[in-house]
């Protein structure tokens, strides 16, 4: 238990601290030193805890309890504060709601708040711990010099960089109390944290723009919110056939129709925090923020929270039609949301809508919920992690080489940056190409929807997405490995940004593939199995095939030797012009032109405009429909 | 652990180019007979590669030809795991990495042109993934396995439950064989509006590799349509066959389509053939048996 | 090995001819003629082709389109010259703006005359192209090998 106090506690600690330290320096070293003890902290945990199954721990509870609810309370004024300021009545309004309810919760079901056990762990929160514990804390290790080069390249915003680490380190703090907790309470503060801390992280530069979306984050989750602490009231209400308060004895109540009302509005939380249709647009305006925020929101931390809860309720959503349902919206997500990702060339926008995809893609596994289907999910929270948090720093680091984010600016990398160019088009591959985690994930999830009852719905849409997936990441692809002539290589200076957090990742991305089959075996398989008394694996000898591409892969670069010699150059086909290889020519009136290649976003089709109303009208629907099938089964 | 599985995987990767090559001839030769013409030889397409390796090395760069060889490797790959037996989804998607890589040798070329054919070809992988991943999963719910070795073994008629997605499935074995209406990222004709699509900036044993990956890829895609009529072999080639004839018939007789109308008709098919058959499908095994 | 004979790989380039002999280059691909009896392929790609059929006398204007299409093309080529423009530059050869003749820009290896050149006197020209097309494949074969010796006698010397 002391590991789980430590992982909670020493975030905190951290957080205080770095709000004294003002020399970057000597933030990095706290910053580098800090993430190394959490990074170990987390590992001993795997090592500790991996083969015990679920420990359950009997934290003190009384005087915590009470100091959550009144930072809740505290939190609950700041938000009215700050509605107050920026004029945003519904955030106020939403808070007044939330804090009511708490309030109506704590005072009138006082007797039934008591949990045996306020913490525990079992191989499912290993994977949240480790995912938080060593993507999050290089992320915040990677910030430190990112958010130095930040304020050099913008010296209009406000330097609140000390605030800034505070947050983060809190917020990590908040995503281990989240996965460790049993006490639902607990989960629901650990919930308000996060909101709170993406609030804070998204309005940091303090624009127009930025405050805007920060409230719009803030509005939308806590709708999640009020309706997590709905479910909260109504666990207490029952407690006889619910199970209360407690995580476990929810999971565990016979009564399955009980327990779905609360779960279906938990998971209705978990989708506002997942930001899946119609919610994902807080997620894209979080686009403002500085890149490691992004890279933290959409690996390791908030979106993962939303989804980590669905996946812990899928049991209970398992062959109910209120889950199909949930199911449904992440599916229409999964499919609309890569859709419009092929009309973006902002390349932050194609990773956050990719992102909404992916959790979509997870959230359809949780809420059909099949023993395969779980088992899919969590390797899809993994390899999204992985490949996703080494994308945004990649693009991060990009922009402050090259001045720009948009995809087509990124022409050329691999001659202008090709280290970073090598590990972009890794993580690229991480995301849509077989050997790589996603497409496993995607497999799997494919083979599992084949056995489910009316899985075929799935199996149509997760086709047709996953065929646009390949579309806007390959095209992505091929603008980094276009070899232009005469480009300046811009990779110089490479040691004032220490990329050190970036080669981990990369090296992550890479080792959780090779080591795939240990992840699943230890840690995926028993969790499953623990949950359902069946588990799901990918055949052996598929294993070894998969194994076999990605030696191929790894090998493959060296016939690179082969091919250096002896080929004569020319320039591209230009229709028989005379050409430059930088694809100037000799143009009509003795005029020397340029031709460029751009790609294609066929916005006719696949516009935002075009997509996103027609999928955030389904999926509300389908969200509706959730609660009133719920509401039947009662 | 038997080793028959390898016996398939080596005897395709000898075979295939061979047969291929002949397949391509005996195309080469049908079609000129359909136009009124005499036609080359039906050894041409090993001429044909046989000169191109014969050809200077010329390039754009050289990292064209990493991915090139990479498309020829992993095309050998799916096509060597499905004679092996092997998952049907785990090849499909090997299959799709084979053509992400030509997709980024015509993109690393950096050339106008062979910047539209890997648009295009894009276009079609989008246009065609759908529809080859509910062939895989009408094959599942049919015969209750992804391998293979289990599909091609099995005594069902298959086609008789899966006429829909089989359809569906020869529509866009028209785009894979980059045969009219839909060849719009490169034709296995000489002439077309882009130059030569996605080959344009390949040459001489660049373009023999791609060639040769052609071959692998028909062999592959032709076993997959075998194994629609599975259950009786002599059915089965001459299913296959015949199918091969109608494609090239098509081929003659219809005009290139835009890339829109290419996706919407990889994806109407996928709908309408596919799911519709996969749909009424599971209904008779759930409700109706 | 001569598989370079057996498949000839053409590009036709109009470097502004009348479109006579253009006609008449077209028709060989008809039925009637059908020249891929020989394995003969109208390729609109210089880097894919390997024989160069080239009509009109060249007018300023395309001159260095022909030297470009013609450097784009790998070795082992050849270029042949159909119809009498393009060979001398015809009846166009006193225009202001015709070079005047093929081998001004780049070299020939064959001509066609004619005018227009006749499909059966276009198929003999290339025909009699392959022959010095096979010359060259073996002269470069030769060389690379030389080459590749002498740098194999570079290195055991090193």
């Amino acid at each position: 238990m002391q590991t789980l106090l430590f992982l909670i506690l020493f975030p905190i600690l951290v957080a205080c601290l770095l709000l004294f330290v003002k020399r970057t320096a000597l933030r990095y070293a706290v910053v580098t030193l800090s993430a190394l003890a959490i990074g170990g902290a987390s590992i001993y945990l795997l090592m500790r805890y991996a083969f015990e199954g679920a420990v359950y721990f009997a934290a003190p509870s009384e005087t915590v309890s009470l100091a959550m609810v009144a930072i809740e309370m505290g939190l609950a004024l700041f938000i009215i504060y700050m509605g107050a300021k920026f004029r945003n009545y519904l955030a106020i309004v939403l808070a007044v709601i939330q804090a009511a309810l708490v309030v109506y919760l704590e005072t009138t079901f006082s007797g039934n708040l008591h949990a045996v056990n306020n913490l525990f762990i079992d191989q499912f929160s290993i994977i949240m711990a480790l995912i938080i514990g060593l993507i999050g804390s290089l992320i915040a290790v990677y910030a430190v010099r990112y958010m130095e080069t930040y304020h050099h390249h913008h010296p209009e915003v406000r330097d609140r960089q000390r605030m800034f680490f505070f947050v983060i380190f809190a917020f990590l703090a908040a995503m281990f109390g989240l996965v460790f907790s049993n006490n639902l309470m607990w989960v629901f503060f650990f919930w308000e944290v996060t909101t709170l801390s993406s609030f804070l992280l998204i309005g940091y530069s303090e624009t127009e723009e930025a405050t805007r979306n920060a409230f719009r984050a803030l509005v939308m989750n806590l709708l999640g919110g009020v309706a997590f602490v709905v479910a909260l009231i109504y666990l207490a209400a029952n407690e006889a056939t619910s199970g209360g308060i407690e995580l476990s004895s929810v999971l565990a109540s016979g009564d399955t129709a009980v327990v779905l009302i609360p779960a279906v509005l938990i998971g209705f939380a978990g989708i506002t925090k997942a930001a899946l249709m119609p919610f994902s647009s807080w997620l894209l305006g979080a686009m403002v923020a500085p890149t490691p925020v992004s890279a933290l929101l959409h690996s390791s931390t908030m979106v993962k929270a939303g989804v980590y809860i669905l996946v812990r309720f899928s049991p209970v959503f398992a062959g109910t039609f209120a889950g199909f349902s949930i199911g449904l919206v992440g599916a229409v997500t999964f499919v609309v949301a890569s859709a419009i990702a092929i009309s973006q060339s902002n390349a932050k926008s194609v990773l956050a809508y990719s992102t909404i995809a992916n959790l979509g893609l997870i959230a359809a596994c949780a809420g059909v919920g099949t023993y395969m289907l779980v088992w899919a999910a969590i390797l899809l929270i993994i390899f999204h992690a992985v490949a996703k948090s080494l994308l945004f720093l990649g693009t991060g680091a990009i922009e402050h080489r090259i001045g720009s984010r948009d995809i087509e600016d990124m022409e050329g990398l691999i001659v202008r940056m090709p280290m970073m160019a090598v590990m972009m088009f890794i993580g690229i591959a991480g995301m849509f190409l077989a050997p790589f985690g996603m497409l496993i994930s995607k497999w799997a999830a494919i083979e599992a929807f084949v056995q489910a009852p009316f899985g075929l719905v799935f199996i149509a849409i997760l086709a047709y997405g996953s065929a646009v997936t390949v579309f806007f990441w390959a095209k992505w692809m091929g603008k980094l490995v276009t070899v232009t002539r005469n480009q300046e290589k811009v990779e110089k200076g490479f040691f004032q940004e220490p990329w050190a957090p970036l080669y981990i990742i990369t090296g992550l991305v890479i080792a959780t593939v090779l080591l795939f089959p240990v992840i699943s075996s230890m840690l995926i398989e028993p969790y499953v199995l623990a949950i359902y008394g069946a588990t799901a694996r990918l055949g052996e000898a598929n294993v070894a095939i998969m194994l076999l591409m990605m030696a191929l892969l790894l090998i493959l670069p060296v016939s690179f030797l082969l091919f250096k010699r002896s080929a004569k150059r020319l320039p591209a086909y230009m229709g028989g012009r005379t050409s430059t290889p930088d694809l100037h020519f000799a143009g009509s009136l003795g005029l020397t032109r340029e031709a460029q290649t751009r790609n294609y976003y066929l916005n006719e089709y696949f516009g935002e405009a075009k997509l996103f109303l027609p999928g955030a009208v389904v999926c509300a629907v389908l969200i509706l429909a959730s609660w009133v099938l719920a509401g039947v089964a009662l | 652990m038997t080793w028959t599985w390898l016996i398939g995987a080596v005897l395709f990767l000898i075979l295939a180019p061979l047969a291929g090559g002949l397949i391509a001839g005996i195309d080469r030769k049908i079609t000129a007979r359909m136009q009124g013409r005499v036609g080359p030889p039906l050894l041409q397409p090993f001429y044909d590669v046989g000169k191109l390796f014969e050809k200077e090395r010329v390039v754009v760069t050289t990292a064209q030809n990493f991915y090139v060889l990479a498309y020829l490797i992993f095309i050998a790959l799916s096509g060597a795991l499905f004679f092996a037996g092997g998952d049907l989804l785990l090849i499909v998607f090997a299959f799709t990495l084979a053509h992400v890589f030509l997709v980024l040798g015509a993109y690393a070329a950096h050339s106008p042109y062979s910047h539209i054919g890997a648009e295009r070809e894009l276009i079609q992988l989008m246009a065609y993934e759908p529809m080859i991943i509910l062939a895989a999963v009408g094959l599942y719910m049919v015969t209750n396995s992804f391998f293979v070795a289990d599909i091609a073994t099995t005594a069902i008629p298959i086609i008789l439950y899966l006429p829909g997605v089989f359809l569906g499935f020869v529509t866009i074995l028209t785009i894979k064989l980059r045969k009219s209406p839909f060849d719009i990222s490169t034709s296995h004709h000489a002439h077309q509006e882009i130059v030569k699509g996605i080959t344009t900036e390949f040459s001489g044993s660049t373009l023999a590799q791609v060639e040769i990956a052609h071959w692998y890829e028909n062999v592959f895609l032709l076993g997959f349509v075998y194994l629609f009529f599975a259950w009786n072999p002599i059915i089965g080639i001459i299913a296959v066959a015949v199918t091969y004839f109608a494609e090239i018939f098509v081929d003659n007789v219809t005009a290139r389509v835009r890339w829109q109308a290419a996706l919407k008709s990889g994806w109407v098919v996928a709908g309408a053939l596919g799911i519709l058959n996969l749909a009424i499908l599971s209904y008779m095994m759930t409700g109706g048996a | 090995m001569a598989f370079l004979k057996r498949s000839p790989w053409i590009l036709h380039y109009d470097a502004s001819s009348c479109n006579g002999c253009d006609i008449e280059v077209l028709a060989c691909l008809t039925p009637l003629y059908d020249v891929e009896r020989f394995g003969i392929i109208n390729t609109g790609n210089p880097k894919h082709a390997d024989v160069f059929l080239i009509t009109g006398g060249i007018n300023e204007q395309n001159r260095e389109v022909v030297k470009n299409i013609y450097e784009q093309m790998p070795e082992p080529k050849v270029v042949v010259a159909i119809g009498v423009c393009a060979a001398s530059g015809g009846i166009f050869r006193e225009c202001y703006n015709i070079v005047g003749g093929v081998d001004k820009v780049i070299p020939v290896d064959v001509y066609v005359p004619g005018c227009a050149a006749r499909p059966e006197m276009i198929i003999d020209g290339v025909v009699t192209a392959l022959g010095i097309l096979e010359e060259k494949r073996e002269k470069m074969a030769g060389a690379a090998q030389t080459k590749e010796s002498a740098r194999r006698a570079a290195g055991e010397s090193t």
